[in-house]
């Protein structure tokens, strides 16, 4: 018995090895420099004296304007969690229930597309569209009757509209997977059994699909919390969030060690956030 | 401390070893901002055999980061001077053979001598060129230009005006609002409220020119911060509805100076690339092709036209009465402006 274990372990170690070898050496060896920065009073390559401190940390509590920062942060991939959802999990189920062959894969290709194009190239055609004068502007006005004036660009909508883009697709491929993986038989059986289609929804797709709703709003929630790009060109004088701090204390002020503290609460907050969730969420995979 | 100091330099060789020629001159500077012309990257190639590789930056905290974590990399930077002690401090930068640089002696006194580049008779930075960071105004959203820097302020222009996403330059600028030194800013507080009133004002922050150029091309702001050579060059270059305004109560000025970094590969190229900035040939091209600030080579600014705003304006005695130049600042006070600057962006939430 034991030697089998053994075997097996003896067989798969060559096969784990290649990607344990570079997660060790693009991800753990970094990330414990980054651990050890954030310890520490400067960077020795700057010259000056430096020592190990907390302050850094501390820096977090003693200052307000952290937390509220990383509030609205928090606030702001819910709702961007919440929109992707919204507009998602219809596609993902339209796409493994209602369209079939060809047009599925066409329609498939059109999500992922995004995908293939530059972030920052994304986030510049939004800021074309939103602005005062843009594309969304000139089109309303020419079809309306009347003048309105449609100037999103820098405020707090153009940040969510830009990263629901951004992030939608994540969320119609986990809850396509699910769905599509619901035996259609069961669907006809509550159908014949004579549950609307609401019903149906509620009871039986919903919570067969739920392992891939949160996946997605997993995937979608956390780099959210830390985003930066977007806030930054799209938000404006509103655009400060958390994700944004922290760039600055490592592009603009080259403060890493507090840029580093500041990504570590950041970690340990939104794995909190996940931990409360998770036994909400595995009694309601179960 | 030395092992970790290893690590940093370890790493760096690896990034540096791939296209290192002995003629090749890594060039670090802001985009657009005249070594990176191809005219003017074309002549110097020709006449020296280097071949200038640029690269940029977007504040100059990012500058300094660059040399820090690429040592040996860059063959010359662009520092403003009131960076170079903070370079020098650091052991960044290396003094100059002004004796090698044949257009150093055409230099103007005062800008050459400056405690800010000559540290113990050694020269750390090669004055280049100066200008005011002062207010840009939109040429269609004004009949007669203004002439106070509390047009920022006015409701007006509300939602059409901005300010560069730096904390020591909106700082200075509040300062300069205030009516206060800049280079010694008694009453922080003054300057915070100056700058909360402010915020509503805003529609967003920029940090290149680019950024300010594009909000200017779509019609989006009325006025903003903004740096004199910046203004001169959307006008010229890009035919941007911009004029600079000198405010009456004044604004901040700066020198930007060329240094070589520590360990450069091509010291001589670096010489002939500084020599080459400061020529008033290239520098009255720059100029009528582009648009520039003010360079410290006196007699490149008298090859200009007389009428030319970098020689008639900024010329001006009444305007070089109102200017303040940025001194270095200490880490202390950078500290202390940035939280300030934080604050305000966070509060306007």
């Amino acid at each position: 018995m034991a030697g089998q274990r053994r075997n097996e372990i003896g067989r798969a170690v060559p096969l784990l090895a290649p990607a344990y070898l570079w997660l060790t050496v693009a991800i753990f060896l970094p990330l414990s420099a980054m651990i050890f920065f954030s310890f520490m009073t400067g960077l020795p390559n700057t010259g000056k004296p430096w020592s190990f401190t907390l302050q850094n940390y501390a820096a977090f509590f003693q200052e307000d304007i952290y937390w509220r920062l990383l509030l609205s942060s928090l606030r702001l991939a819910a709702e961007v969690t919440f929109w992707c959802l919204i507009i998602g999990f219809p596609a993902a189920y339209a796409l493994a229930k209602l369209l079939k062959g060809r047009m599925r894969e066409a329609i498939f290709l059109l999500i992922i597309l995004p995908f293939w194009s530059n972030g920052l190239v994304r986030i510049f055609s939004w800021a074309m569209v939103l602005r005062e004068g843009g594309l969304l502007d000139t089109t309303l006005n020419a079809i309306l009757p009347f003048k309105i004036s449609i100037d999103l660009m820098y405020s707090y909508p153009a940040i969510v509209i830009g990263l629901v883009h951004s992030y939608v697709p994540y969320m119609v491929l986990t809850c396509y997977l699910t769905l599509q993986a619901i035996d259609d038989s069961l669907i006809e059986a509550a159908r014949s059994l004579g549950a609307s289609r609401w019903q149906t929804l509620r009871r039986i797709i919903v919570p067969l699909a739920l392992p891939g709703v949160i996946a997605g709003a997993a995937l979608i929630f956390v780099p959210v919390v830390g985003s930066f790009m977007e806030p930054r060109i799209l938000g404006g004088r509103t655009g400060t969030f958390y994700g944004t701090v922290i760039e600055d204390q490592f592009v603009a002020v080259f403060n890493w060690p507090l840029g580093a503290a500041l990504s570590f609460i950041l970690l340990a907050v939104v794995l909190v956030v996940l931990a409360l969730a998770s036994p909400v969420l595995r009694r309601a995979t179960s | 401390m030395n092992r970790l100091r290893l690590i940093f330099a370890a790493s760096t060789i690896l990034a540096s070893a791939f296209g290192a020629h002995a003629a090749d001159l890594h060039v670090l500077n802001w985009k657009g901002y005249g070594a990176d012309e191809p005219w003017a990257v074309e002549a110097f190639e020709k006449a020296t055999g280097n071949k200038v590789i640029n690269d940029f930056f977007n504040s100059e905290q990012e500058m300094l980061t660059k040399i820090r974590t690429n040592p040996g990399l860059y063959d010359v930077v662009m520092i403003n001077a009131a960076f170079n002690d903070q370079a020098t401090a650091e052991n960044l930068i290396q003094p100059i053979d002004t004796s090698k640089i044949a257009n150093y002696g055409d230099i103007s006194a005062e800008k050459a001598q400056s405690p800010m580049l000559v540290k113990d008779g050694k020269v750390y930075g090669v004055p280049w060129v100066w200008g005011l960071t002062a207010l840009a105004i939109n040429d269609k959203s004004f009949d007669t230009p203004p002439t106070s820097i509390n047009v920022m302020w006015d409701v007006k222009h509300k939602g059409r005006v901005v300010i560069r996403d730096d904390a020591v330059e909106a700082i200075q600028f509040g300062a300069i609002a205030t009516g206060q030194n800049i280079n010694d800013i008694k009453d922080l507080d003054t300057v915070k409220a100056k700058l909360t009133s402010l915020m509503p004002q805003i529609k967003t922050f920029w940090s290149a020119e680019n950024d300010f150029n594009q909000l200017i091309a779509s019609n989006q702001i009325d006025v903003g911060t903004y740096w004199s050579g910046s203004a001169d060059r959307a006008k010229t270059q890009f035919k941007l509805p911009v004029s600079l305004v000198i405010p009456q109560e004044g604004a901040v000025a700066w020198l930007d100076a060329w240094s070589i970094p520590v360990g450069a590969k091509n010291v001589a190229g670096a010489e002939a690339f500084i020599n080459f900035m400061i020529e008033p040939s290239f520098y009255t091209e720059w100029v009528t092709k582009v648009g520039a600030p003010v360079s410290a080579n006196t007699k490149a600014v008298a090859a200009l036209p007389e009428d030319s705003f970098n020689r008639k304006v900024m010329g001006d005695p009444e305007v070089a009465k109102r200017i303040q130049f940025q001194a270095p600042i200490t880490d202390a006070q950078r500290e202390a402006y940035l939280k300030a600057w934080q604050e305000l962006k966070v509060n306007v939430k």
